[in-house]
C-alpha cells in the first residue's frame, strides 16, 4: 500500500511542476508577442472594448453602491466620535489602498474573465485554433496575447473608475443625505490619500490583478479539453484561481508596499 | 517509400504509431499520396480518417514513425518551422472552423491579408471568386453564425484554397450538403485538380463521390491502409474492404430487408 501512496504523492508532483512550467513558457509567449512584431493593434483595440468598454456599466454601478455603503457605515461609526468630518478620509482610504483595485478585479473576473476563457475554449472545440495554425498564424499572438494584454491595461483604468465612483457615492451619502460638509469630505480625502504609498499602490495592485486574470482566464480557456464540459470547466476554474490569486496577492503587495 | 508504380508521392506516412485517449489509433500505418491526384481517404468511423489529416498538417504528432511532405519529415521540425510548410497546406475542418468573430470576408481574406501583399481590391477579387465557386455568392458581409452548417463548410473550402495551396486536406466534405452541393464541391475539387494541378486529400463516407472523383483510395482498416487505384482496392479480396462496400452499396434498408428476409428461415 506504501508504494502506490508515494508514487501518486510523485506524479502529483511533477504534474504540479509540469503545469507551472506550461504556465511560465505560456506568458513567456505573450510577453514576447507583446513586443515582437507583427503587432495586433486591431485586434487589441477590439479586445480592450470587450474588457474595458463592456464592463463599464457594471463597475460604476458597483463602484457607487460600495461607495454609499462605506458612506452610511462610516458615518454611523465616526459620529458616535464626533469624527463625521473624517468621512472623505475613511472613504477615500479603504477604498484606493483596498476595495478599488480588489473589488474591481473581482467584478472584472467574473464579467470579461470568464468570458475570456470561455470564449478561448470554445474555440478549442470548434478547431478555430488548429484553423489558424494551418493558415500559419500563431493562435497565441492572433488570440491569446491581445486578451492578456487588454487585461492588464484596462485594470488599472477600471480601478480608477471605480474610486471615481465610489468617493461619489459616498458623497451623495454622507454630505447630501446624512448633511456632512461637502467641503470638509473632499479636503480630508485629498489630504489624507497620498501618491507614493496609496496612489501608486493602488495602481501596482491593478496591474498586478490585471496580469494574473489576464494569464489565468486565456491558459485556462487555451488548454481546456475540446468538449463542452471542457469550456465549463475552464470557466469555472477561471473565476475560482484567480479570485483566490487576487486575494492571495493583495496580501504580498500589501506587505511588501508597506502600507 | 516514396515510389509507387512510377507515381511520384507528394505526402508519405511511414510505420507511424499513435495512441490517443489510451486508444492505439494507428500502428504502423504506411501510406502515400500522390502528386497531383485526388485520394479519397475511407474507413468506418473512429477508423482515423481526420487524424490522417491531422498528422499531415502537423496539428497532430505521431508517437513513432514518421510522416513526409515533398521529402521533409515534419514530425521533428518546430512550430515555426511547421508554419512554412503549412504555407503550401490548405484545410477544410468538419465544422469549418471559421473565426466567428469576424464576417465571412473576413475570414476567408484572412490567410492573403496575413501572407500577401496583394491590394484591397486584389483580395476582394480573389475572395469573391473564391466564394462564387463554392456557391456562395454576396455572403461576404454575413458572420458564420448567420449560415447553416453547410454554407460554413463551404466557406471553410474557400478559405482552404484561397491562397493556391499546393495541397488541400478535405475532411468529410460532403456530410450535410443536399444532393446539389455535393456535385459543386465535387466538380470544383476536380476542377482544382486538373486545372492547378493540387494535390487533394479527402476523407469521406460519401462513396459515390469519392469513386467518381478518386484517382487512388486509401481505406484505414485496424489501424493500417490498404491502398492502391480505386479499381485495384475495389477488387481487393480483404474481406473487411468487401463488408464496407457491400454495406454501402445496399445500404441500410436493404440490409434490414436482407436480414428478416433470412429470419423466417432460421425460424424454420
Amino acid at each position: 500500500m506504501r508504494a502506490p501512496a508515494i508514487e501518486r504523492l510523485g506524479l502529483r508532483t511533477t504534474g504540479l511542476v509540469q503545469h507551472l512550467g506550461g504556465i511560465a513558457v505560456f506568458v513567456g509567449k505573450i510577453f514576447l508577442s507583446a513586443v515582437k512584431p507583427p503587432f495586433r493593434f486591431r485586434r487589441l483595440v477590439s479586445e480592450i472594448f470587450d474588457t474595458g468598454v463592456l464592463s463599464l456599466a457594471i463597475i460604476c454601478l458597483s463602484g457607487a453602491t460600495v461607495g454609499a455603503v462605506l458612506g452610511l457605515q462610516g458615518y454611523t461609526t465616526l459620529s458616535r466620535f464626533g469624527a463625521e468630518g473624517s468621512l472623505g478620509a475613511v472613504v477615500g482610504l479603504s477604498l484606493i489602498r483596498e476595495l478599488g483595485p480588489v473589488l474591481t478585479a473581482l467584478l472584472v473576473t467574473g464579467r470579461a474573465g470568464s468570458a475570456i476563457a470561455a470564449e478561448i475554449a470554445s474555440m478549442v472545440t470548434t478547431e478555430q485554433l488548429d484553423g489558424l495554425r494551418m493558415m500559419s498564424i500563431d493562435p497565441m499572438e492572433f488570440v491569446v496575447s491581445p486578451k492578456a494584454l487588454a487585461m492588464v491595461l484596462v485594470m488599472p483604468l477600471l480601478s480608477a473608475l471605480f474610486f471615481v465612483c465610489a468617493v461619489f457615492g459616498g458623497y451623495v451619502v454622507g454630505v447630501r443625505l446624512l448633511g456632512v460638509d461637502g467641503g470638509t469630505y473632499l479636503t480630508s480625502l485629498e489630504q489624507s490619500v497620498e501618491f507614493v504609498d496609496d496612489v501608486a499602490g493602488s495602481l501596482v495592485k491593478a496591474v498586478t490583478f490585471g496580469a494574473l486574470v489576464g494569464v489565468i482566464a486565456t491558459y485556462r480557456g487555451y488548454t481546456s479539453e475540446p468538449t463542452s464540459a471542457g469550456v465549463s470547466a475552464a470557466t469555472t476554474g477561471t473565476v475560482v484561481v484567480s479570485s483566490v490569486a487576487i486575494l492571495l496577492s493583495d496580501y504580498v503587495i500589501t506587505a511588501l508596499w508597506g502600507v | 517509400m516514396s515510389e509507387d508504380g512510377g507515381q511520384e508521392f507528394r505526402v508519405v506516412l511511414d510505420g507511424v504509431d499513435l495512441t490517443l485517449g489510451g486508444r492505439r489509433v494507428f500502428r504502423g500505418l504506411s501510406c502515400g499520396f500522390p502528386r497531383g491526384q485526388i485520394s479519397v481517404v475511407l474507413g468506418g468511423s473512429g477508423a482515423g480518417k481526420s487524424t490522417v489529416l491531422r498528422l499531415i498538417a502537423g496539428l497532430q504528432r505521431p508517437d513513432g514513425g514518421s510522416v513526409r511532405i515533398a521529402g521533409q519529415d515534419i514530425t521533428r521540425i518546430s512550430e515555426r518551422a511547421l508554419f512554412v510548410v503549412r504555407n503550401q497546406i490548405g484545410m477544410l475542418f468538419q465544422g469549418g472552423a471559421l473565426l466567428d468573430s469576424m464576417t465571412i470576408f473576413d475570414n476567408v481574406s484572412l490567410p492573403l491579408r496575413e501572407h500577401s501583399d496583394l491590394s484591397e481590391e486584389a483580395i476582394a477579387r480573389q475572395v469573391g471568386q473564391r466564394l462564387e465557386a463554392v456557391g456562395l455568392p454576396g455572403t461576404g458581409d454575413l458572420y458564420p453564425r448567420q449560415l447553416s452548417g453547410g454554407m460554413v463548410r463551404r466557406a471553410g473550402l474557400a478559405r482552404a484554397i484561397v491562397t493556391d495551396p499546393e495541397i488541400v486536406l478535405c475532411d468529410e466534405p460532403f456530410s450535410g450538403l443536399d444532393p446539389v452541393n455535393v456535385r459543386r464541391i465535387e466538380a470544383l475539387m476536380v476542377e482544382l485538380n486538373r486545372r492547378l494541378g493540387i494535390t487533394l486529400i479527402v476523407t469521406s463516407h460519401h462513396l459515390a463521390s469519392s469513386l467518381r472523383m478518386a484517382g487512388r483510395l486509401t481505406f484505414l482498416v485496424d489501424g493500417r491502409a490498404i491502398a492502391g487505384p480505386p479499381a485495384e482496392v475495389l477488387a481487393s479480396a480483404d474481406s473487411r474492404v468487401v463488408e464496407f462496400l457491400e454495406a454501402e452499396r445496399d445500404g441500410p434498408v436493404a440490409t434490414g430487408a436482407a436480414e428478416s428476409a433470412a429470419d423466417p428461415g432460421a425460424a424454420a
